[in-house]
């Protein structure tokens, strides 16, 4: 690339130490304090075996359920069908507190379920313990499962239904020939990244599991380090926490992660097969009660939040201000880190060094935010109050977590403007900074604005970090939601996860139309 | 007879008329321009796309409403004629049983089949390892096996060489003489329509004519059609 701004190059690399940093140098201070640290307990074995076993189960449900759900949407065009694959795609910027608020108003002990159980003689219901986990994890991955089989079906080749239905291929001949094929290669893949995410659950874990039966690594470092201020404990589990994670992210990488972001969702397959009475029910029950689970909770949230709004205080409110800010610090950081690693990946190419960085960008998934907060926390003890620090942390360890999003839609984007205007630019001497700022930023609109919209979103909603660093008088808004919860303030609460759904929401909304705003195609 | 009685279908500002009867086991070519509907008409027959208004009639039997596999018919695209992830054999199986659970006796018919079009031995092999002339007899040894009074083909053969696919042709017109199938086939090229078809039908901006002799038609052809050809 000859013409390349030396800056850009400086830039990435700048970009990519900082990576390196936050990943492995704060491992490193981990591993560092952990050493000679106590031995580990009963309870931490317990945690590590529920961590296993509940993301096993989450993950194993959320796929087998997603199935009938993916095959109806597949073959069946309906009125509001764009709608349901958009809430499909919902939960990655619905705040998982407003999420699990939601989900007590149905299941919880004084939820609608409860009530109908007490109403006929029944017990109230109760939500807490690995089930609890489970349902949140199914919850939140149904979404995600579906929206990956989906993506499998549609792939298959609409000229080989219509190569079946000419030789009288029944619904079962299509299962076996061309169905279960697909399955076989998309569910594993999809089972892995839900077993991925759902290993470094930690806000579910937190609000619904806890004790000595349901607790997860994550939550176990932040009670070793937030109760028993026992910094050896917590260092050890980080490093356990990081080998699950990276051990799960390496089986990935050989598995081949599907796709998560991209459309054509808008067609579906014309089934000569599906004209039946009784396929016809089953898909419309699937897509039915698919929809009954995913929105009673939000329905939930709206009904109760609305009510609760004069109930809302001061403190909700500074710590929305605050939510915002870190919101926004972490969308900047974000996509400065990526624009300067994705810069530094298109131009490495496909030589040894491309491909590694690209794969350092995404090793923040098996880096869990509490092991790169404890990390921080270690390093930072010695000089500052970490309380002082606790925003500005907390923008800088989710601004990482979204890299391995951002980058995803940014690589691939950069890499075509590259290929489609390199020779155009180069030709017309336009070279760094210059090229970057007539060339590549307009082009790169789209995939900007939606990966701004999400960190932001994610940011907003993250209840992670923040727990480990916040002192008693600061709060992000998905902290101050959990405190209330905590308190049983349920209609301030309430009205709280409104403010906090309707934040998250409208940061991502206004970022993604920016994108979109007159962009040419 | 197949017969088309008042049959259309409008897709937009497109429609398609046909009112007309082939005669059992006439083996007949369908020529016109592109976009004017060839295809959409041989999709009816097949199935693939349902009539707004009239019938489809196979031996005096309403065919119209029955799905693509239940119809009388063997038909072979443009393309995507086999399952890329199965073998020839099991391409080929599929026109016996779609559950594939064979019977060594129809083992033996799928052998046979595969014979009959040259490929004796090559059973094992996937699509991707045969050539495209090899893979076209592969669907030809599937609708010998199915054995459907009528064949349909929107141009399975269009991306062969000019040698290859008059190979495939008189392959085609082997089968289907030695059955007693009807044979329905879009053509480009004249010269196909002349060596196996003793029928035309023109199908031009959405109106399908009655067959006609190939030789009279190719001698005069009418406006439409002396546009086409040039």
């Amino acid at each position: 690339m000859a013409g390349r701004d030396q800056s850009l190059t400086v830039s990435g690399v700048l970009a990519a130490s900082l990576i390196l940093i936050l990943t492995f140098g704060t491992l490193a201070a981990v591993g560092w304090r952990a050493e000679g640290a106590g031995q580990l307990g009963p309870a931490d074995f317990a945690a590590i075996r529920f961590t296993l076993w509940q993301s096993f189960l989450s993950a194993t449900i959320s796929t087998i359920l997603a199935v009938p759900v993916a095959r109806a949407l597949a073959r069946r065009r309906f009125p509001g069908r764009g709608l349901v694959i958009t809430l499909l795609g919902a939960p990655f910027i619905l705040p998982v507190i407003v999420a699990i608020f939601g989900l007590l108003a149905i299941f919880g002990r004084t939820g609608v379920l409860s009530e109908i159980s007490r109403a006929f003689g029944g017990e109230a219901l109760n939500i807490y313990g690995l089930h609890g986990v489970v349902l949140a994890h199914v919850f939140f991955n149904i979404p995600l499962a579906t929206r990956l089989i989906l993506q499998g079906w549609l792939a298959i080749p609409a000229e080989r239904f219509r190569l079946a239905a000419s030789l009288g291929f029944r619904g079962r001949d299509i299962a076996r020939q061309l169905e279960w094929p697909m399955l076989r290669e998309v569910l594993p893949g999809a089972w892995l990244v839900i077993f991925l995410i759902c290993l470094t659950s930690f806000a579910v874990a937190l609000t619904l599991g806890g004790g000595p039966r349901a607790t997860t690594v994550e939550l176990a470092i932040y009670q070793a380090f937030r109760f028993d201020f026992d910094l050896g404990k917590a260092a050890l589990l980080a490093l356990i926490q990081f080998g699950i994670g990276g051990t799960a992210a390496l089986f990935a990488l050989r598995i081949a992660l599907p796709q998560t972001a991209g459309g054509g969702f808008d067609r579906t397959v014309e089934r000569w097969d599906a004209r039946g009475r009784l396929s016809r029910w089953t898909d419309v029950l699937a897509i039915g009660l698919a929809m009954i689970f995913l929105l009673s909770p939000l329905t939930a949230v709206f009904a109760e939040g609305l009510r609760g709004i004069p109930d809302l205080g001061a403190p909700v409110f500074r710590a929305a201000v605050a939510s915002v800010l870190v919101a926004l610090a972490s969308t900047a950081l974000a996509l400065l880190l990526s624009l300067s690693l994705a810069h530094l990946i298109v131009a490495m190419g496909h030589r040894r060094g491309g491909p590694l960085l690209e794969a350092l960008g995404y090793l923040s998934i098996a880096a869990s935010p509490l092991v790169v907060g404890t990390g921080l926390f270690i390093l930072i003890f010695p000089f500052v109050s970490p309380d002082y620090l606790a925003l500005p942390v907390t923008a800088l360890v989710n601004a990482t977590m979204s890299l391995p999003f951002v980058l995803r839609s940014l690589v691939p984007a950069l890499r075509e403007v590259e290929s489609r205007y390199g020779t155009l630019s180069e030709s017309l001497g336009l070279g760094g900074w210059r090229r970057f700022r007539i060339v590549t930023l307009p082009r790169l609109r789209r995939p900007l604005g939606f990966a701004a919209g999400l960190t932001a979103a994610l940011s907003m909603g993250d209840l992670g970090v923040i727990a480990l660093f916040a002192g008693p008088e600061q709060a992000t808004l998905p902290l101050q939601l959990y405190r209330l919860m905590g308190a049983y303030r349920m209609e301030e609460a309430a009205a709280a996860a409104l403010l906090l759904l309707a934040l998250s929401v409208a940061l991502f909304w206004i970022f993604d139309r920016g994108g979109r705003a007159d962009a040419d195609a | 007879m197949l017969t088309l009685e008042s049959l259309s279908l409008t897709q937009g500002d497109f429609t398609l008329t046909a009112d007309l009867s082939v005669e059992a086991g006439a083996r007949v070519a369908i020529v016109g321009p592109s976009g004017g509907g060839k295809t959409t008409f041989l999709s009816l027959i097949g199935g693939f796309l349902q009539p707004d208004r009239g019938c489809i009639l196979w031996q005096g039997r309403d065919i119209s409403r029955l799905s693509p596999g239940d119809r009388p018919i063997s038909m072979l695209f443009q393309d995507n004629n086999l399952f890329p992830h199965l073998t020839a054999a099991q391409n080929v199986g599929l026109g016996l049983k779609p559950s594939l659970k064979l019977s060594p006796e129809e083992q033996d018919r799928v052998d046979d089949a595969l014979t009959r079009v040259g490929l004796a031995g090559l059973g094992g092999r996937k699509p991707a390892q045969l050539s495209g002339g090899q893979q076209g007899r592969v669907a030809l040894a599937r609708v010998l096996l199915r054995a459907k009074p009528l064949v349909l083909l929107d141009e399975p053969f269009a991306a062969l060489g000019p040698a290859l696919k008059v190979e495939m042709l008189d392959l085609v017109k082997e089968l289907v003489e030695s059955s007693g199938a009807t044979l329905l086939m879009i053509t480009h090229d004249p010269r196909d329509a002349e060596r196996i078809a003793q029928q035309t039908i023109l199908v031009n901006d959405g109106a399908v004519s009655a067959p006609v002799d190939t030789a009279t038609l190719l001698r005069d052809p009418p406006d439409a059609l002396r546009d086409y050809l040039g």
